[in-house]
């Protein structure tokens, strides 16, 4: 673990060093590129900050043991791309309903299937969101940056711990390969989890105003029942409940949804008098961000919004900005998170520039916002 | 010496079980709790985990321990995550046959390869039987059940043969008909080092019992007369097959971390 200081490093070891300051206690992965640069720091710096890292038969047997050892009282993480992402949703779907906080990495890649493993993309953008089975809401942090790199991953283990859920940290090859200069800050602000009072008997039901219940841990003698199948407040099992079912399911979504204000956030730039605003996230956003600049300077009212927080999406905010200006996403693939932005800002009013494989020139996408304004 | 009832009072919760009349269900409950009683340990030292399917539900709601009921096929590379989490619990997974060896089977090499300090107990009735009485990897070769009407057209695997050959420190085989012999080999693995495997053949009246007109009571008279302790032709050989010793996949990660200047978390 890097001592506090400036460093010029890949985006990868960012992330590998975020998660140590947060206080990872347990990595399990299976190598996948573009992301295993993670995995290799931690197989030799997370040792010796008394961390335990495992190399697992697959990624569904990583999602399967960051959970496990969370319920030991651990900090825990994985990471991935596309393809192991895919296998990890059917645990990501376990951890959420069991309430495991844990963080799980997905530095995107080309897809669909295997696509190409070392070109970034950003399809799987739906995929955090919706990609388990059953009525679920997922938080996704998007950074641009190394420096967002390491933020973003000790902020995925607070929100994790603060909300007691998984969260995922949606990065791309473009990000996770960048080479530039980050700083590690002296002080780190760090949340963990709510642990329970002697006489708490409810750790799967909450009637606090953030919908958290207190989080135990395994061997407090307290004769846990973890399950994720639909259970009442003390863990126990309904297989068939109306009511246990409507209670514990809408207040797994009430937890992300009515903290909402306390998740989201973005950056914006010059969007009040903006006749067209640039939405646009992860490394595609550089360029796209460079394009902006550059229309200003020729005397275009072009704004531009970055959502960092991307599930749940700032939703409201670019509703507002799609009543008065045209919208332009600009994203490194064609249904990444067009139809959430559709959504919110209405389909006459956008428009796409879209590419797959890399990332364009700033002019590309110049180019293209001049189109839009003609 | 606690009693029956005391026995029960205090290592099962949610009573009475959901088990069918005459499942070997609660009977490999039984004896898990028997052994745990005889050794002592503390309950709040034991974790349970369990996947998917009738096995999966002896620990998870009955066994008064803290439990951790997975996804279908995953109870082992979550139990890995507890052990390498906290290697001072003792870490049991009760798994069906389906569960451990169809679904599950990859992880179950893996674990024996990593011979991480697990106690694996595989209750093997021979079929899929929460979902309908499906075929599963141990039904055996012509077997019919409700997904092979004509037959079974494929083979049962021997998992003890795979635990093996996959590096487990310890592997038996018992069956429900043999009580005593289980309770002292639950009581074995919970001591052992490493990855202790437990077959445990239980009947199931539910699913081949209507099927082949069997009560619980004549399968357990089954397996009194078509098992042997020592290898015979047309017998099934029950008994402790693997005791070695080999180094031991959370001890090791502990070790790097000290001798890597890190104290564990």
């Amino acid at each position: 673990m890097r001592a506090p200081g400036v460093y010029f490093q890949e985006g990868n070891i960012a992330c590998a060093e975020g998660a140590m300051a947060a206080g990872l206690g347990l990595f399990a992965g299976y190598p996948i590129t573009p992301a295993s640069e993670i995995m290799h720091h931690l197989a030799r710096a997370l040792p010796k900050t008394g961390g335990r890292f495992i190399q697992m038969e697959d990624e569904i047997a990583s999602m399967a043991a960051i959970t496990g050892a969370s319920w030991t009282g651990l900090k825990s993480m994985t990471a991935t791309s596309g393809p192991g992402f895919s296998l990890m949703t059917e645990n990501l779907g376990f951890a959420y309903m069991t309430e495991t906080p844990c963080v799980i990495v997905n530095v995107q890649r080309a897809g669909p299937s295997t696509g190409q493993a070392t070109k970034p993309g950003t399809g799987d953008v739906m995929q955090a969101r919706f990609g388990s089975h059953g009525d679920y809401e997922m938080i996704a942090l998007s950074p641009n940056s190394v420096q967002e790199m390491f933020d973003f991953t000790v902020k995925s283990f607070n929100f994790a711990e603060k909300y007691r859920t998984p969260v995922v940290l949606l990065a791309d090859a473009g990000i996770g390969h960048i080479r530039e200069k980050f700083t590690i800050p002296e002080k780190i602000d760090l949340v963990e989890r709510k642990r329970p009072l002697t006489d708490d008997k409810e750790f799967f039901h909450s009637d606090a105003e953030d919908h958290v219940p207190p989080m135990p841990a395994f061997g407090d003698g307290r004769e846990l029942l973890v399950t994720g199948s639909t259970h009442r407040g003390n863990g126990t099992r309904d297989t068939a409940g109306y009511e246990t079912q409507d209670r514990l399911v809408r207040r797994l979504k009430a937890k992300i949804d009515d903290n909402r204000n306390d998740i989201i956030e973005w950056e914006e730039d010059e969007v009040d008098d903006a006749e067209l605003v640039v939405v646009s996230y992860g490394s595609m956003s550089r360029p796209a961000r460079g394009a902006v600049s550059k229309a200003r300077q020729s005397g275009l009212k072009v704004g531009f919004f970055r959502p960092k927080v991307i599930w749940p999406s700032p939703e409201k905010r670019l509703r507002d900005i799609g009543t008065n200006s045209k919208i332009l996403l600009a994203e490194l693939s064609l249904r990444g998170y067009r139809m959430e932005v559709e959504r919110c800002v209405g389909s006459e009013n956008m428009h796409v520039y879209d590419r797959l494989n890399s990332l364009p020139t700033i002019d590309r996408i110049y180019r293209c916002i001049k189109e839009v304004m003609k | 010496m606690i009693t029956g009832k005391e026995l029960r009072e205090k290592y099962i919760r949610n009573q009475p079980t959901a088990f069918c009349p005459g499942c070997g269900d609660g009977m490999v409950l039984n004896s898990m709790s028997r052994a745990v009683e005889s050794l002592g340990i503390l309950r709040k030292d034991i974790v349970a985990v369990s996947g998917i399917g009738c096995a999966a539900w002896v620990v998870s709601p009955y066994w008064r321990v803290d439990t951790l009921h997975t996804t279908h096929g995953r109870a082992i590379p979550h139990a890995i995550g507890v052990k390498v989490g906290n290697k001072d619990l003792n870490v049991v997974v009760v798994s069906g046959d389906g569960d451990c060896v169809g679904i599950g089977g990859n992880h179950l090499i893996h674990a024996c390869r990593n011979n991480i300090d697990l106690t694996v107990i595989m209750i093997n009735n021979g079929l899929y039987a929460m979902t309908g009485g499906q075929v599963a990897p141990t039904t055996e070769y012509g077997e019919r059940t409700i997904t092979t009407p004509y037959g079974n057209p494929s083979h049962g695997m021997d998992v003890t043969k795979i635990v093996k050959a996959a590096g487990a420190s310890h592997v038996s085989r018992w069956t429900t008909y043999h009580m005593r012999e289980l309770t002292k080999e639950v009581k074995y693995a919970l001591r052992k080092k490493g990855l202790s495997f437990i077959e445990v053949l239980t009947q199931c009246p539910t699913r081949t019992g209507k099927k082949d007109r069997l009560s619980g009571l004549d399968m357990l008279q089954w397996y009194k007369e078509n098992t042997s302790k020592t290898p015979e032709e047309g017998k099934i050989t029950v008994g402790r097959f693997v005791d070695i010793d080999r180094p031991e996949l959370a001890d090791e990660i502990y070790g790097q971390i000290t001798a890597s200047g890190g104290t564990p978390r």
